[in-house]
């Protein structure tokens, strides 16, 4: 299967609903953190130009707040489209973005445990 | 009234106010939270992978014991209540996830999403009623300005989670005139506070922080409000000062029974 093919059918979107009308990176509150925004990873995937979004930070910027999805006019659900690239990289051995040996000083003592626990479902396999 | 509750890890343990002023609001207004035995995390965010049950499992676990029980299962804490109810909806709605999850499962009769999930706030706007509520406050907030902040999980996606409009939601707004204080409207109340980036990138969660918390001050807030462990770990620490509460605590103390 190929990457197109695989993200295609992790995230269950149709990208060819897509009209570039740009509103899901226009709400995107990690819009200035990210390198390739929303409706570029619907496009991208459209175009199966995929290399360069699953070696990007953009992957992990990504904050799954479900406003692009709320607010994309043609309900193409973009953060589906960033969830299935991302978990496309991290499913490769030894890829997981965040490493548990790390953690210790990333913590306080108010982290609660919902962090830990999102933030492993997102960066880890 | 008895609800089946699933009040998730993070209320076990740095979120414990946010339980307990739940529960003693919850006697005061008359209605029972029976915490389901032995829950499970509910991994804190929807795996909205197609592919994924395994990541669902603890949540259908949750679901299936409510159902056991014929009762709505309640959550409390945001993300519980985002997971719980798009896993329910995925039930509901998307047979190849149902068909492998209850191939996993083996349940004595397979779940089929029938279970209601309820947050405790709708308990309060659908169950109760802000007009009986308000007639059971004894320390009406009188004065108090109060921000409500939905961040991103207790709304959306709207289609699925059903609670409020989640462009204009008003259900807090209705709690806090309800508890006799003055709500505050401000452009920020759902946009994401930043999550939970402030693991990996806690520059960028200050940048959030600020413009939310900045947004509900201009619209001259005394304290903001809200039902995420989550989102107030990454908004108490604003600059401005603005203390953050769980609307629990705040209606317990409405109600009199804050300890
Ligand atoms: S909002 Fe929807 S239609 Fe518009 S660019 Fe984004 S994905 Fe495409
Ligand atoms: S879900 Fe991700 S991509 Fe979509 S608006 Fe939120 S942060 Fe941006």
């Amino acid at each position: 299967m190929d990457k197109r093919e695989e993200v295609l059918l992790i995230s269950g979107v149709d990208v060819l609903k897509c009209m570039r009308c740009g509103k899901c990176s226009a709400t995107c509150p990690s819009y200035d953190e990210m390198e390739y925004h929303p409706h570029q990873f619907v496009y991208m995937v459209e175009t199966g130009n995929i290399e360069p979004l699953l070696s990007s930070e953009s992957l992990y910027k990504c904050l799954s707040c479900f406003a692009c999805v709320e607010r994309c006019p043609r309900g193409v659900e973009p953060a589906k489209v960033v969830e299935a690239v991302r978990l496309s990289a991290i499913r490769q051995k030894g890829a997981n973005h965040l490493k548990a040996e790390n953690v210790p000083e990333l913590i306080d003592d108010d982290t609660p445990q919902q962090l830990l626990m999102s933030a492993f479902r997102k960066y880890s396999k | 009234m008895v609800f089946s509750y699933y009040p998730g890890c993070t209320l076990k343990s740095k979120a414990t106010e946010l339980d307990r002023y739940a529960r003693l609001s919850a006697s005061a207004l008359g209605f029972e939270l029976e915490e389901i035995e032995n829950w499970q995390c509910c991994g804190g965010v929807y795996p909205m992978a197609k592919d994924e049950i395994a990541t669902k499992l603890s949540s259908i676990r949750a679901l299936n014991d409510a159902k056991m029980h014929g009762q709505d299962l309640l959550t409390l804490c945001s993300a519980c209540h985002n997971v719980i109810k798009q896993v329910n909806n995925d039930m509901q709605t998307n047979e190849d996830i149902r068909t492998r999850a209850n191939n996993y499962l083996q349940l004595d009769e397979p779940y089929l999403g029938e279970t209601k999930v309820v947050h405790y706030l709708e308990v309060l706007r659908d169950t109760i009623g802000f007009e009986e509520l308000k007639k059971k406050v004894v320390n009406p907030l009188k004065g108090k300005k109060i921000a409500a902040y939905y961040g991103c999980l207790l709304l959306r996606p709207g289609s699925v989670l059903k609670m409020d409009d989640p462009e204009n939601p008003k259900i807090m707004e209705d709690l806090i005139k309800a508890l006799g204080a003055t709500p505050v409207v401000y452009p920020m109340r759902n946009e994401c506070c930043g999550g939970y980036l402030s693991l990996d990138d806690k520059e960028a969660v200050a940048k959030r922080r600020e413009k939310v918390v900045q947004s509900a001050a201009e619209f001259g807030c005394d304290c903001m409000i809200t039902a995420c462990p989550l989102c107030m770990y990454n908004l108490k620490k604003n600059e401005d000062q603005i203390p953050v509460y769980y609307f629990t605590e705040l209606l317990a103390e409405a109600l009199g029974v804050k300890e």
